[in-house]
């Protein structure tokens, strides 16, 4: 059986250890995720595509939200006859199965279970313009004996092209973009506390929007097809 | 911020007994073997204890075989069965690392009689 496409926002709380059934310390990174609430359902007859968009953080009433943004959510709540908070975030996701979600539709962490694996999309740290020892990984030349190529890039290419190729790793920007890990085994489902923790490193610093999700639908191994008589 | 304390907190074990470098445990660990788990003693002299909270550790050395081996645990780990203090050491420092380079009558410990 295929398991439902899904996805939640969240914010990295931080990182620390659990406890594995087996006794393992597992180093894990908590998120806080959810509640989300399906404030559209685009689809392909009307906007093109099939799509599920969420919101995540709800804002009190007497927050200032400009006039668009207030009618989207007022108006999302007249179509299902509920109310509809309107929301600091907005995220859309391009669902194979958007039917399996109603608009007005809560989503908390509970849709996912410990063992899971899931993707989880974040910005990176930003690294401000750097150089190509941390950007690339190159090795870096001699340290002494005179040499004052310490963290250099070396070579651009060769002479006769007499042009640098696309793609040479120079220095440059690092970090601060979009940057997805993919397949983390999911350690904690915490409901009460709306607390996902997941194994190993999520991008960003501590309170960065994330998205949790499972693009796939199933990390499960595809179902065996029976054996036909 | 809170919620990370909590998490950490709930796994906080808090039946091990007080010792400290210098003391002679004998720790009783799980062990899984080929899907069965059994209990593996494992005796020696403190040497340090290291880390805070649920990422405190301690580290104990025996010689076994004029080999000398140490272990270092986590405190909180369910792993850890039993912490056993059998003698309680009388030493002047914290890390007891110059053991390493001692055998014998040189690698005694005065046994602390005091309480």
């Amino acid at each position: 059986m295929k398991s439902v496409q899904k996805a939640l926002l969240g914010r990295k709380i931080g990182m620390t250890q659990l406890f594995a059934e087996d006794g393992r310390a597992v180093p894990v990174t908590v998120i806080s995720a959810g509640p989300c609430v399906v404030v559209q359902r685009k689809t392909a007859d009307r906007e093109g595509y099939d799509a599920l968009q969420l919101g995540y953080e709800e804002i009190s009433k007497d927050r200032r939200l400009n006039s668009p943004r207030a009618g989207h959510f007022r108006r999302a709540g007249e179509k299902v006859k509920k109310e509809i908070p309107p929301c600091r975030h907005l995220a859309e996701f391009r669902f194979a199965d958007c039917e399996a979600y109603q608009i007005g539709d809560r989503i908390g962490v509970d849709v996912f279970e410990v063992g899971e694996r899931v993707d989880v999309v974040g910005t990176s740290k930003g690294k401000g313009f750097a150089g190509v020892q941390k950007r690339h990984g190159a090795h870096g030349g001699p340290a002494s004996h005179g040499s004052m190529s310490h963290r250099r890039p070396a070579s651009g290419g060769a002479t006769d092209a007499a042009r640098v190729f696309k793609g040479t790793k120079k220095p440059g920007h690092m970090g601060n973009a979009r940057t997805t890990v993919k397949r983390l085994r999911v350690h904690m489902v915490d409901e009460e506390k709306a607390l996902l923790a997941v194994e190993g490193a999520v991008p960003g610093p501590n309170g960065a929007l994330l998205v949790v999700w499972r693009p796939t639908g199933s990390s499960a191994p595809a179902p065996q097809a029976e054996e036909g008589k | 911020m809170l919620a990370m304390k909590e998490i950490e907190n709930a796994q906080l074990r808090k039946d091990s007994p007080e010792f400290g470098p210098g003391d002679l445990v004998r720790v009783t660990v799980r062990v899984v073997e080929g899907g069965r788990e059994r209990l593996q003693p494992f005796e020696g002299v403190v040497i340090a204890r290291g880390g805070t909270k649920l990422k405190e550790t301690f580290t104990v050395r025996r010689v076994t075989h004029g080999v000398g081996v140490e272990r270092t645990f986590l405190l909180h780990s369910p792993r850890v069965e039993e912490i056993k203090v059998l003698r309680r050491g009388r030493v002047r420092r914290a890390k007891l690392y110059y053991l390493r380079g001692r055998v014998g009558r040189a690698a005694r410990i005065k046994e602390d009689r005091r309480a």
